[in-house]
């Protein structure tokens, strides 16, 4: 697996687009703090930034990666390697690489801008572990879905369409929800609605670290529970953390059974 | 010869006790004089008493003559649990430096450190209020100034604790560098007009830090209010001035920076409201200034419930708050003109310093955290931002005359 892994990484290391989405980063953390000034009103912006572009960007890549690679996968099954490894191999090859841009394009500009030196560097790093936790998520699940479709016009749209979902349309669903049953206690719901999407999810992060005194405005002991403690916090990270595994078990099980 | 100086000293000792001059009486424990209650007994009216180091324990110490009560190296005075400790009923009475601890508590009396009663010219000074039921009581006295007394409780329940320091049907008074912590309200007035409340910290209070009830005409400046369970509440009162103070970190679901309700003809200006769940919460509150505030990081920087009138906000900061200004009606009748807001995305072209479009602070999803609390965990997500947008272009649901018509483009600084 350590092998494909290494082949996958390096071969996107050469690529243009890491270059590309490296580049973007880069200038988008330059442009912030150079129109900021202000390390901690930057982090601010870029978190608003990460929670969309890096699903999209790590949903696109992943299926991207795999429809081209498609005819070295099918190489490298003829030989008596284990499929599992194969496709974990590619999968964890992209993820890193798309993470690699991320921690260097941003943590760049921000440590000579001195990051090290100033207190946003908790935020800062927290940015960063939801944008690897975000781009490790998509990949996954963009590798489900390049798996379950061998059209390659379809599989991208599902792909699009599960962003989509994902980042816009299931917060509209859930608002609606929310002020259709608001004669009900909501405070569970609402935060079972947020553990269920990554992108709300790790925007829930953010908002324990920025509006932490909104949201505590709320009448409610779930709330104040989850947002007053490190509960949310811990929480967060484990379903994260789930979000990450789950789509990836369902990799190795697919590519098992799957025909080329 | 010295039988002559023997009478000029007694001639003059007699002018001095007996006239103009004040004779001053030592309490120390190993003294012929060895607690405060004697002294006050034996003393005559403007005399001194001077209390060494060393713990003295009582209660129901009772002033009923103008005193000046010195304390030397804060000496205790030790309540013991049991009551009132220094009850001050005479005019013209000072009361400095004393360290007093355990006052009584009780349901149906309320026990304080030291209780001014009726009484005009007093000072309390340099006190040290710790284990206390309520601190400095003022009750019905007029020109006294109570400065530079630390009172630390220990208050846990709101039903069983008592004020830091507490006004009631006062005038004239001055509260200047006190700081007070850990009891019900930090500082509380009732029926109390023309009274000066300046330079005060008070911090981590079970309910309000300050507290104002139907008292008019005062002016509250430079204080800070830090960690409050509940804020400060303002209520029922008419010209009150409050100026430069600071209101921090005020938070949970009833905590406001800053509570008014039927507050009318108020000045509010150069406060800073940093990190309060709600910046100020309005209610029935009519004819109100709002100048050269800053509002950061708040929750809410401004709440309007209803019935407000008349009041503007002109040349105010507001920064970064999550929300700016919440209304839960579609009827404005308040002002904002030249603020600054961080949220505002227009431009500026003919670079007067004055965005050339004017600024809604009311956004939509405001209105609908009003309506459904719960949806506050939808807060900065992509389909509120649109929505929000959607809302900014053709108002439906917000006062859409409730604009500010000049913001500014760069932060003020006065």
């Amino acid at each position: 697996m350590l092998k494909i892994l290494k082949y996958s990484f390096f071969d996107l290391m050469r690529s243009r687009w890491s270059y590309v989405y490296f580049a973007f980063y880069l200038l988008l953390g330059i442009v912030l703090l150079f129109l900021n000034n202000d390390l901690s009103k930057a982090v601010i912006t870029l978190m608003n930034v990460i929670i969309v572009l890096v699903p999209l960007i790590g949903t696109i890549f992943g299926v991207m990666y795999y429809y081209n690679s498609k005819e070295f996968t099918e190489l490298l099954l003829a030989q008596p390697l284990k499929r599992s490894s194969i496709f974990l191999g590619q999968y964890l090859g992209v993820a890193i690489s798309l993470s690699m841009s991320l921690i260097l394009g941003l943590g760049i500009p921000f440590i000579a801008y001195g990051l090290f030196k100033s207190n946003a560097i908790w935020d800062f790093s927290l940015l960063l572990i939801t944008g690897i936790f975000l781009t490790l998520i998509f990949t996954a699940l963009a590798f489900n879905i390049a798996l379950s479709n061998e059209n390659k016009i379809r599989g991208f749209a599902y792909a699009i369409l599960l962003w989509l979902f994902l980042a816009i349309i299931y917060d509209g669903i859930f608002l609606m929800s929310l002020i259709l049953f608001e004669d009900y206690p909501l405070d569970k719901l609402s935060l079972i609605g947020t553990m269920l999407n990554p992108i709300d999810l790790s925007r829930t992060l953010i908002l324990l670290k920025l509006d932490i005194s909104a949201l505590l405005g709320y009448t409610g002991a779930v709330f104040k529970k989850f947002f007053g403690t490190n509960l949310g916090l811990i929480i967060s990270f484990i379903m994260l953390s789930l979000w990450v595994i789950l789509p990836v078990l369902r990799i190795t099980f697919k590519s098992k059974k799957k025909d080329f | 010869m010295n039988n002559f100086i023997q009478h000029i000293i007694l001639f003059f000792s007699i002018v001095y006790c007996c006239s103009i001059y004040s004779q001053t009486i030592n309490v120390c424990k190993d003294c012929p004089i060895s607690s405060l209650k004697e002294a006050i007994a034996i003393a005559k009216d403007f005399d001194t008493i001077l209390v060494k180091k060393g713990t003295y324990k009582e209660y129901n110490i009772i002033v009923d003559k103008p005193l000046i009560i010195i304390g030397k190296n804060y000496p205790v005075i030790d309540g013991e649990l049991k009551g009132e400790i220094i009850t001050v009923i005479s005019d013209n009475v000072t009361v400095d430096g004393l360290f007093i601890i355990n006052v009584g508590t009780s349901y149906t009396e309320d026990y304080a450190a030291i209780r001014i009663r009726k009484s005009k010219n007093f000072v309390v000074q340099n006190l040290v209020l710790e284990k206390l039921f309520f601190g400095i009581y003022l009750e019905k006295s007029r020109n006294g100034k109570v400065f530079h007394n630390k009172i630390i409780g220990e208050a846990i329940e709101e039903y069983n604790s008592g004020n830091g320091i507490q006004l009631w049907y006062c005038k004239n008074i001055e509260i200047e560098h006190n700081f007070v912590q850990h009891v019900r309200d930090g500082i509380y007035l009732e029926f109390s007009d023309d009274c000066l409340i300046k330079n005060n910290v008070s911090a981590e209070n079970l309910r309000y830090g300050l507290h104002f009830m139907f008292s008019n005409n005062d002016i509250y400046q430079d204080n800070t209010f830090e960690k409050n369970g509940a804020g400060v509440a303002v209520m029922f009162s008419k010209k009150i001035k409050m100026l430069n103070n600071t209101f921090k970190e005020n938070w949970g679901t009833a905590s406001y920076g800053m509570l008014l309700k039927e507050i009318n003809d108020a000045e509010i200006l150069g406060n800073t409201f940093e990190e309060n769940t709600i910046g100020i919460n309005i209610e029935g509150s009519n004819r109100i200034v709002y100048k050269n505030n800053n509002f950061i990081n708040n929750g809410w920087a401004i709440k309007v419930r209803g019935a407000c009138y008349n009041n503007s906000f002109v040349e105010n900061n507001f920064l970064y708050n999550s929300f700016d200004i919440s209304y839960n009606s579609k009827v404005n009748d308040n002002v904002f003109d030249r603020n600054y807001w961080t949220n505002y995305t227009g431009y500026d072209l003919d670079k007067d310093g004055i965005g050339d479009v004017p600024y809604r602070p009311v956004k939509l999803f405001s209105y609908i955290v009003n309506r459904t609390p719960e949806t506050i965990i939808l807060l900065r997500s992509l389909f509120i931002d649109l929505i929000d947008f959607s809302e900014k272009v053709s108002p439906v649901f917000t006062p859409d005359n409730l604009l500010d018509n000049n913001p500014l483009i760069k932060r003020i600084t006065w």
